[in-house]
């Protein structure tokens, strides 16, 4: 199994052709408390970049994009009665959807571990 | 618990420790809700019970059970809302820096004048040969609007600034369906924009692309250069603010407009921030076919929670013949309004005409300053803010170089490494007596604070308040890290619980005995 990450601090652990898909602890931190979540429709089509989520913090609302093309299959539906998750553990338990990834080759536009690490560094 | 972000938790005594038997700090009075206050039992009016009258309702529809409002005296009711006022922050109390709100002063004249009868007790659906002043209030106010905007037409209707941008982008669209280029559906929207363009976008069956910001603030040109030529017959047009929510000058305003236009799409130019222009820069000179003005911002117009607002909203010659109905018009027999639409029209965009109060008192803020004095208010709105920047910016870190129009951008960098966040500066805010200025928005600098004086302010307030912004800054940084963590100190409520109160809302007062049984 590998994660990447998108510029916009999204993660996509990837394993196959299925994907599952959440905010980096840096986003979720830059974002502050996280009050509520709006999640997908079960069997949505995304393209890569389409906005997948919304999350919504005392501070912003900001959303969130697929990292990656494909089908939704699944939804943490506990973010919903308890959005904290995303803050207490936003690389785990915090995770937004799972999806089919249509065409694992966009995989390679996004950034590994170390360079979003040395990207977020930046910031 | 979450420990990093926005600490948004209480970390002291939720209310004030008040060691009074009453519950009153000498002039400040304790206060409980309405509901806690009064009972059911009492009552301040005394009215006879009706007599010999049979219910037309009919004997299914009545109310059964009480309806649990609080009864209470005359006397209890003035002292309740007196002194929920007292608690209060107002224009009228002092400086109130909230930037991107434009929180001027309310000359009193304006009151005077909005109060007249002719004005203030007019009904909407009076004869018009019965409301000529009032009409001719509108007309006068439609014809200040357009010379000071440099535009050939107003849409008055349009009940506050986001109804306005629901407006302007309406008539794009009707202009857009017009010419058959019903296909024009993706609008271009800065990222620092206020939230309500992509909202009022969207609302209006647009898509929205994103600008980036360049480095200096403003609108990346070369990237909107290349979002126009992926598709440029999809392109509706832009919406920008300028000056933008930065505080700063869009300087590439004219090519921007001249690059939408070359497309096809329209330039809707979100208005809040006019106060920064008046006088100045005529909007129609830059390339703009639509742009609403927040009367209750530039105009002087009370708002937040005074409101209501209200959005007049310029047309260009491209979109004027689609402006909404009603308008006034002069005829030889007197003022009259247009009410029907003609097929080119896109509509109505409330029930009547608009804010009455809001346009009497506008007027008057324009009359009684005359071009000159808005020129000059304009002036020193943005030296206001200039002199507010340059005060602070050897202890606080102002978000981009150079002058500023209206408002200061700072980011938080000066509080880097404090163990102090943006938050905490505001809450110490709070305690030296100001209301704290926008913070956390732009959302493109990070951790923002948006300071607006407006012209209201003299140089004597101006130093006051800049005093306790140095002196904050000054004490943050020496490591006084606790005292921001325990701020409000003073205040009737200390720190309140923003995320549980997000997370978990108490919309509606229960009553003990309600929380008992639903406890049971």
């Amino acid at each position: 199994m590998s994660i990447y990450f998108t510029e916009d601090h999204e993660w996509i652990k990837v394993d196959g052709d299925k994907g599952t898909v959440g905010i980096s602890p840096y986003a979720a931190k830059q974002l502050g408390d996280v009050v509520y979540v709006e999640l997908p429709e079960i069997g949505r089509d995304m393209a890569k970049g389409d906005e997948a989520a919304v999350v919504e913090s005392v501070k912003a609302a900001s959303e969130v994009y697929s990292p990656v093309g494909g089908e939704v299959t699944e939804v943490n539906e506990k973010l919903e009665d308890a959005p904290e998750t995303v803050n207490a553990s936003a690389d785990g338990d915090g995770w937004f959807l799972k999806m089919t990834i249509a065409d694992s080759s966009e995989l390679e536009s996004l950034m590994d571990e170390a360079k979003y690490k040395e990207y977020c560094d930046g910031l | 618990m979450k420990t990093e972000g926005r600490p948004t938790s209480p970390v002291a005594a939720n209310s004030n420790d008040v060691k009074t038997v009453s519950g009153s700090k000498a002039l400040e009075q304790g206060t409980k809700l309405i509901f806690e206050t009064g009972t059911p039992r009492r009552t301040g009016i005394d009215f006879p019970a009706a007599k010999g009258r049979a219910s037309r309702l009919g004997a299914n529809n009545e109310r059964q059970g009480e309806i649990g409002l609080p009864g209470l005296s005359e006397p209890e009711t003035m002292r309740h809302y007196v002194r929920l006022s007292q608690k209060n922050y107002a224009i009228d109390l002092g400086v109130y820096p909230l930037g991107s709100c434009t929180m001027k002063h309310n000359p009193r004249l304006n009151e005077k004048v909005a109060r007249m009868p002719g004005f203030a007790d007019v009904h909407p659906l009076q004869p018009v040969s019965t409301v000529q002043g009032a009409l001719e209030l509108m007309y006068e106010l439609s014809d200040w609007i357009c010379k000071l905007t440099g535009m050939p037409a107003v849409a008055l209707t349009p009940k506050a600034g986001a109804h306005g941008e629901l407006c302007g982008m309406m008539a794009i669209r009707a202009r857009l369906d017009a010419d058959g280029q019903s296909q024009r559906r993706r609008v271009l929207v800065p990222e620092s924009a206020h939230g309500t363009n992509p909202a009022t976008a969207v609302q209006c069956g647009f898509t929205v692309d994103e600008i980036p910001a360049s480095g200096d603030g403003r609108v990346n040109i070369e990237s909107l250069k290349e979002k126009i030529k992926s598709d440029p017959n999809s392109v509706a047009g832009i919406m920008l603010t300028n000056p933008n929510t930065c505080g700063l000058f869009e300087r590439d305003i004219i090519e921007i407009a001249d690059l939408i236009h070359a497309a096809g799409g329209y330039f809707y130019c979100d208005g809040a921030n006019f106060n920064a222009l008046v006088g100045r820069v005529r909007p129609g000179d830059l390339g703009v076919d639509a742009m609403h003005l927040n009367l209750h911002k530039t105009f002087s117009t009370p708002h937040g929670g005074g409101g209501p607002g209200s959005g007049p909203t310029v047309l260009s010659n491209a979109l004027k013949d689609h402006a909404p109905v009603p308008y006034v018009t002069k005829t030889e027999q007197g003022y009259a309004l247009v009410e029907h639409k003609d097929e080119v029209s896109f509509g109505r965009m409330c029930a009547f005409h608009g804010q009455m109060g809001m346009y009497s008192r506008a007027l008057t803020y324009m009359m009684s300053h005359g071009a000159d004095g808005l020129k000059q208010a304009t002036e020193d709105a943005v030296l206001n803010a200039n002199y507010v920047q340059a005060s602070l910016s050897d202890v606080m870190s102002p978000a981009f170089g150079g002058i500023c129009m209206h408002e200061a951008l700072f980011d938080d960098s000066f509080l880097k490494d404090t163990g102090v966040d943006t938050l905490d500066f505001a809450k110490a805010m709070i305690d030296e007596g100001y209301h704290p200025m926008t913070m956390y928005f732009p959302l493109v600098v990070h951790g923002a604070m948006l300071i607006e004086p407006t012209e209201s302010e003299s140089k004597g307030e101006l130093d006051r308040f800049i005093g306790s912004m140095r002196h904050l800054a000054e004490r943050a940084r020496s490591g006084d890290v606790e005292s921001f963590k325990q701020a409000p100190v003073y205040a009737p409520m200390r720190r309140l619980d923003e995320t549980q109160a997000a997370r978990k809302p108490v919309l509606r007062w229960t009553s003990p005995s309600e929380t008992a049984e639903a406890a049971e």
